[in-house]
């Protein structure tokens, strides 16, 4: 199957630091797609190069090309303002807008994209909610503050509110390690049925979380990918000593 | 060692301890004593002539009763309108520049100045723009005392607006981004909204200050006996005529001038309970 998302000899810098090496990953449609490895192995700097918000960090660079649908979107001309909108994201930390309602949260991307048809936005609420699987515990309460939500609860709406503007991608960065198992659990769950709308590109230190949830699996360490493939081959059978290594515990 | 001298040292411990209490307590009382009395003062010299006729009746001349400072009261509203209208939307651009691209060597620059400007003595505000507009028009203005009161207030607004806005936190401003939002619509409509109760405390703030300064009034709006008619002519304002009043030989005049004292404190005293009723309110929602 033709990649939805492929980089080509990406490298992603800090200042002179070089954070990202060279790094050429394909994530079929569909599928979900887990970068692993230590702490500080550049896998979120990889991601936050896929939807270019790495370059919004003060003294941050990027070099080589990320293709999304077939285009580059480190091209000159390209407006990053739009490659979000194909793109979505789902940070470490669950972070909705404090000062926003449940429902406001929801449509936000909308909204402020200048669509006030209530009637659609109101459907594109529901169906929002009920793909992030939070529609039944907050339909009562629309109006009531994001801040009332737990912590899993909130990092669904923020699933919700990255889903409603309907970007044929979505990246995760460690999206459950602020949460409690349960609420974890919830959210591999929903990964699992999201892949039918979206491709998942999604970052854990957790590997048993990688091989539950992915496809497939990209190992980094030391800003180089080390190896890509099948996840059950990256778990049972890798490659690369050092990637059998890390999965058996030896380091990270 | 003795059980003795532990229970000793134990008890010194104790004293010492209550000792500095007490004189944490003490010192955050007296620092309040001359504010009551402020209060206490103002009131028992203003409540005895305070009327109605105070807020909408011009001044009249020496050895006439009655009158009152309709004048003065319109022209602080006036002044502290014009100033409003520069000096918040300019404030709040410091404020959002500061915060949103204060990295650089110029915004520190910017923020330097910006706080020096807070401590410039509000006279040499008034002199400065008696020389950029009292001087060029060839006339004391409305328009020139609402400025010098905006130059007293865009660097209190500019810094408490910057303050403000660098506690939302950056994971919050990167959700915007990746909502594909433009990053405008991220500052105003989610970085400024989701604190702009916080940002009107501080504009509140600066209104409250730029409200009691006389020094800057001086040299600009001066002072009128009348109404004024347009924003080009002198401007009668508070605490101007309170010190014109305050300074005079007349007991009707002094007394004039301790009801404009009551008005201007007890205003002051009022935006700032508003605006910690509106906070609270805030903070708990």
């Amino acid at each position: 199957m033709k990649a939805i998302l492929k980089t080509e000899r990406l490298n992603a810098f800090f200042e002179s630091f070089h954070a990202v090496r060279d790094v050429n990953l394909e994530v079929t449609p569909n599928s979900v797609y887990a970068l692993i490895g230590p702490s500080g192995c550049g896998k979120s700097t990889l991601l936050r190069t896929m939807n270019r918000l790495h370059e919004e960090t003060a003294g941050a660079s990027v070099q080589g090309k990320v293709i999304l649908e077939g285009k580059n979107i480190y091209d000159a001309g390209v407006d990053p303002v739009a490659i979000r909108r194909r793109i979505g994201m789902v940070f470490q930390k669950p972070n909705p807008f404090p000062s926003m309602s449940i429902f406001d949260n929801t449509i936000v991307g909308l909204k402020l994209a200048g669509i006030r048809k209530l009637s659609l936005l109101n459907e594109v609420a529901e169906r929002s909610l009920k793909r992030s699987a939070l529609w039944d515990e907050v339909k009562d309460k629309l109006k009531e503050p994001s801040t009332s939500l737990s912590g899993g609860q909130q990092q669904r709406l923020c699933i919700a509110r990255a889903l409603a503007i309907e970007p044929p991608v979505l990246l995760m960065d460690e999206p459950t390690s602020a949460l409690d198992p349960i609420s974890t659990a919830r959210i591999e769950e929903l990964v699992t049925e999201l892949k039918k709308l979206v491709t998942v590109v999604i970052v854990t230190h957790n590997m048993q979380q990688a091989s539950r949830i992915s496809d497939s699996t990209g190992f980094m360490y030391l800003g180089e990918l080390v190896e890509s493939d099948k996840t059950s081959k990256i778990f049972t059978n890798p490659h690369d000593e050092r990637t059998e290594r890390y999965v058996t515990g030896r380091y990270g | 060692m003795s059980v003795i001298q532990l229970n000793l040292r134990d008890r010194r411990r104790k004293i010492i301890d209550r000792l500095m209490l007490l004189l944490l307590v003490m010192s955050a009382f007296f620092a309040v004593i001359p504010l009551l009395f402020v209060f206490y003062y103002v009131m028992s010299k203003a409540l005895p002539h305070i009327n109605l006729e105070f807020f909408y009746q011009l001044p009249v001349p020496v050895g006439e009763s009655g009158g009152g400072m309709g004048n003065a009261v319109m022209g602080t509203m006036k002044l502290l309108g014009i100033a409003s209208i520069v000096g918040i939307p300019w404030g709040i651009f410091i404020g959002i520049y500061l915060s949103e691209y204060g990295k650089s060597k110029t915004a520190n620059a910017v923020r330097f100045f910006t706080d020096l400007f807070t401590s410039v003595p509000s006279i040499i505000i008034g002199l400065f723009v008696y020389g950029l507009i009292v001087k060029p028009m060839g006339s004391f203005s409305g328009i020139a005392g609402g400025l010098s009161l905006a130059v007293i207030m865009i660097p209190i607004i500019g810094r408490s607006t910057e303050e403000i806005l660098k506690l939302t936190p950056i994971h919050i401003r990167e959700a915007g981004l990746a909502l594909g939002l433009s990053r405008r619509k991220v500052i105003i409509q989610i970085v400024l909204r989701g604190s702009a109760s916080a940002v009107f405390t501080g504009v509140l703030l600066a209104i409250a200050r730029a409200s009691g300064e006389t020094a800057p009034l001086l040299f600009t709006a001066l002072n009128n006996s009348f109404w004024s008619n347009s924003l080009l002519e002198p401007m009668a304002s508070l605490p101007v005529q309170i010190f014109t009043y305050a300074v005079s030989p007349f007991e009707e005049w002094q007394n004039q001038a301790w009801v404009g004292a009551f008005v201007l404190v007890f205003f002051v005293f009022g935006v700032n309970l508003l605006v910690r009723i509106w906070f609270n309110f805030g903070v708990k929602r």
